[in-house]
């Protein structure tokens, strides 16, 4: 994979990537926040309309998953986009809380059982 | 690129946990997501056509030209620092590979369970038996008829006596609720153990 030429068949989508099918990092995963730096570094090349919209989308702090679905764009697609705008200093993602199995947290787990206890 | 110093972290960004819901094809999935989401389920769509499908698989798939497979999913917002998110899992097993981090620190899951068609969601019960991903099972009656008891639907899908079967209605939010607490009970229950 990688190599935009060798595939018969175009994948729409990764047009917006370059052909690139897949991320630069690891860090864009389903539920990691990313957040648009306040304010922007001086504008740079390399921004297109897609990485616009992505900044405009995560003036707050927004899940990766989500970004997708508003963008209506791959996950794989929006990952590759935000490998982009971390690079170019524009946004920061956060990593999901870890889970243990070996060494769960309980504090964590109470707290997730009180807020569905409201729902 | 440099790379060395790109922030890696936000403190205003809330902390993200998962569960997710998973459960043979048309047994409620996105139904349950959409009871207890404080937002309207959202859906992300991945191209099939990339990597790892095997020439099997996509010779199925090209002939009902279906070339995307989708996800569903909704958010709780715990706390002003936590955010909990539903994931509607694939119905077809095969196809989870598409997202590889989704069971991947996941809390736990919900299997829901369809009475008439029970064997739809044995797939999914392997997938987090085998990966050590702990679950409940949730049986969905059908317009909220449960003409079986729990224990005779665990007898059926011989799950083991940790793992709670509780009758649901994934229609109705405090039922939905309910199961997604009997979850991080059983889940506390483990950690407390250990």
């Amino acid at each position: 994979m990688g190599g935009g030429d060798s595939a018969g068949r175009l994948v729409r989508p990764f047009a917006l990537t370059g052909g690139r099918t897949r991320p630069s990092r690891a860090d864009f995963t389903l539920i990691a926040t990313v957040t648009a730096v306040d304010p922007q570094p001086d504008a740079a090349a390399r921004c297109q309309p897609e990485h616009t919209r992505i900044l405009r989308l995560c003036a707050e702090p927004v899940a990766v998953a989500e970004l997708a679905a508003r963008l209506d764009l791959p996950v794989s697609v929006v990952a590759i986009l935000l490998c982009d705008l971390l690079e170019a200093g524009r946004i920061t993602v956060r990593p999901p809380r870890l889970v243990s199995r070996t060494a769960p947290d309980l504090d964590l787990l109470k707290k997730v059982r009180d807020g569905l206890g409201r729902l | 690129m440099a790379g060395s110093d790109v922030a890696t972290d936000a403190s205003s960004a809330p902390d993200t946990v998962k569960i997710l819901i998973a459960g043979g094809f048309g047994v409620g999935k996105t139904t349950m997501v959409g009871s207890v989401s404080e937002i309207v389920p959202l859906r992300t769509e991945e191209p099939l056509t990339m990597a790892g499908l095997g020439i099997d698989d996509l010779d199925g798939i090209e002939e009902k030209r279906a070339t995307t497979v989708a996800l569903d999913f909704g958010r709780i917002t715990i706390s002003r620092d936590l955010v909990l998110y539903l994931f509607g899992t694939p119905g077809q097993q095969r196809f989870w590979f598409m997202w590889n981090d989704l069971a991947l620190g996941a809390l736990g899951a919900v299997v829901l369970v369809d009475v008439r068609r029970p064997e739809s969601s044995f797939a999914a019960i392997d997938f987090f038996e085998r990966r050590g991903i702990p679950f409940v099972v949730g049986v969905n009656g059908f317009h909220g008829a449960h003409p079986y008891p729990p224990e005779d639907i665990r007898d059926a899908l011989a799950v083991p006596e940790h793992v709670q079967v509780l009758l649901c209605d994934a229609r109705e939010r405090q039922s939905c609720r309910d199961v997604l607490i009997a979850l991080i009970d059983q889940l506390i229950a483990t950690a407390v153990q250990a």
